[in-house]
């Protein structure tokens, strides 16, 4: 592995932490995925009960998968599977053999518990190696992890990293603002790792108490909820800096199974690692580029814990356009919603998150509902957006052209037309204060 | 003269316009014209009151969604045919009236009419220069 990463402040020139496969050709990194996946099935076919079962009874074997582009063929593996076999089902090697283990977030019903191995904790900090580095960070940057460190991943993994890179890291881990501010100013921090959330209440903090000048971050690392392009925006400008996404999921390794680069357009994916696929949620059909759909990943590397073809039940898709940044590694969408969000109208597949894109890109305010309902056989769609005084005019002529072209952006994002309603202020319902999104009255 | 105008947006529910009113009377402020624009979805009240910063910023403190519009408020002599000639003469100098709508000040006991158009200053201008009176002593 490659000695940290160097401050190339003076050259210009941008910084990777592991050059060789982040930019690598698309044919190299094809047939590196291939003799990884080769070697991933016959390891998972012999030590994992389950796999091999599922294998069995779609009648296949190990030597059936010969490349990258036979991985369409083998069974899928869902959250629902890891819960059944919680918690050894999935292991592919013996404890004696694994180092650590990391568990889910997830609040209710089982958990899931991932295993690493000392190589897979190793290729997971490398890849937030190269998160942090396409971040900017180098062995001359203060690291400011104030993700939650213990069973949650996004401490451990940005930890990790930021040694890798060689900067100098401080285990913040989450909570006591006070003192995440203190030490912020004390210690000079760069580079801010944390929930896009605490990143934006960091930030009203430092202004509140009158610290925001001495703070001197110049980017963060934001991840582990969903955030809109909007909120990126604020937090920049709050805290001065550049705010970066990245990705991950216990059950694949953790943060950095994608991350974002200076283009801030989406995240690279660590497919030399991770290998993506998008699929329709419906069929399981594989999507080609630039279509939206369910995002899988297939682990080719990783030893205790190799999950193949996992559904993650997030919405993105994936894009191979040539990036700024001069990494090769396939682009994913910042995410789009869950399938567990999904709402099928007429047929057509539907995210609240996309009714929210537009909402904000057209300057509405992103507290909306959406009622669904069914009357004579047929879907009605009914989206309601409280009016404001941005939105408001004396004249009945000014209101409807707005809604009107509030209609055609719905229509062109969403592909099905929704009837807007224009609502008084305050008055979409709030339960414990967060907004109710969907009221789905059809009886089906 | 120009009025400042005061539009709410109400939705096509029950009590909407009654909320309005009475929170504006509650509070000591005097109607002295009130028409309602409506749509199936949604309605934009339209009043001219005695206090009108007063009435927006009680409006807005009650969470309602308003603005003030200014507008041109000319008063109708009892010659028949008056209206006619002012929206002719506005329409001769390629002034839109947006919308109008007809009050009488109880005080003087003259009917007025207010017109919504993009300048009010020009229209005003216009009005007077052309011999009609657009004073109304309604506002504080
Ligand atoms: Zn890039």
């Amino acid at each position: 592995m490659p000695e940290g990463v160097r401050s190339k402040e003076r050259t210009g020139e941008l910084a990777y932490y592991q050059e060789k496969e982040e930019l690598m050709s698309r044919d190299e990194m094809t047939a590196l995925q291939s003799e990884r996946l080769v070697k991933q099935v016959a390891h998972v076919y012999a030590n994992v009960a389950p796999y091999r079962k599922k294998m069995q009874d779609a009648g296949l074997e190990p030597g059936d998968v010969k490349g990258i582009e036979d991985l369409h063929k083998l069974p899928f593996t869902t959250k629902d599977d890891l819960k059944e076999a919680y918690p050894y089902g999935y292991l592919a090697l013996p404890l004696s053999q694994c180092v650590r283990i990391q568990s889910t977030s997830g609040t209710t019903g089982r958990r899931v518990v991932a295993f690493y191995t000392q190589h897979d904790i190793d290729l997971w900090d490398s890849c937030c190696a190269r998160s942090i580095a396409a971040a900017g960070g180098t062995n001359e940057d203060v690291v400011h992890v104030s993700y939650g460190y213990g069973l949650f991943t996004g401490g451990p993994g940005l930890n990790g990293g930021s040694h890798l890179v060689g900067s100098l890291t401080l285990p913040m881990s989450s909570g006591n603002t006070e003192r995440q501010l203190q030490f912020m100013t004390d210690l000079e921090s760069t580079i801010l790792c944390c929930t896009p959330s605490y990143a934006a209440f960091l930030g009203e903090s430092a202004h509140d108490t009158g610290v925001i000048d001495k703070i001197k971050l110049k980017a963060g690392i934001f991840g582990a909820e969903a955030w809109s392009e909007e909120m990126r925006r604020d937090i920049e400008k709050s805290l001065g800096i550049k705010a970066y996404d990245i990705y991950g999921l216990t059950e694949i390794s953790g943060p950095g199974v994608s991350f974002e680069c200076s283009e801030q357009t989406g995240m690279h994916v660590c497919e030399d690692h991770f290998y993506p696929e998008i699929i329709d949620p419906a069929t399981g059909a594989v999507l080609p580029e630039e279509s939206k759909g369910e995002l899988v990943f297939t682990c080719l590397t990783k030893q205790a814990f190799p999950l193949l073809r996992y559904r993650t039940r997030d919405i993105t898709m994936l894009t191979r356009a040539q990036c700024s940044c001069g990494r090769t590694l396939v682009k994913m969408k910042r995410l789009m919603g869950r399938t567990d969000d999904m709402l099928i109208i007429r047929g057509v597949n539907v995210f609240p998150s996309q009714i929210e894109t537009v909402l904000i890109n057209s300057g509405y305010p992103a507290n909306y509902q959406i009622i669904l309902d069914r009357v004579n056989h047929t879907d009605t769609f009914e989206v309601q957006v409280e009016m404001t005084d941005e939105m408001f005019s004396d004249e009945v002529r000014v209101i409807e052209q707005k809604e009107k072209a509030l209609l055609a952006a719905l229509k062109s994002m969403l592909g099905i037309s929704p009837k807007v309603k224009l609502a008084a202020p305050r008055s979409i319902t709030r339960s414990e204060g967060k907004a109710v999104r969907v009221i789905d009255k059809r009886k089906i | 003269m120009i009025l400042d105008q005061i539009s709410v947006f109400v939705e096509n529910k029950p009590g909407a316009l009654s909320d309005v009113t009475a929170q504006l009377s509650e509070a000591g402020i005097d109607f002295k014209a009130f028409t309602v624009a409506d749509t199936a979805e949604f309605g934009i009240l339209r009043f001219i009151v005695d206090a009108p910063k007063k009435a927006l910023t009680l409006l807005k403190l009650n969470g309602w969604v308003a603005s003030l519009t200014p507008v041109v408020a000319v008063k109708m002599n009892d010659e028949p045919g008056s209206l006619a000639r002012i929206l002719k003469l506005l329409s001769d100098n390629s002034v839109q009236v947006e919308y109008m709508y007809a009050f009488v000040a109880q005080e003087e006991g003259r009917a007025y009419v207010v017109f919504r158009v993009a300048d009010p200053a020009a229209a005003a201008a216009l009005l007077e220069a052309s011999g009609f009176a657009t004073s109304a002593s309604i506002v504080r």
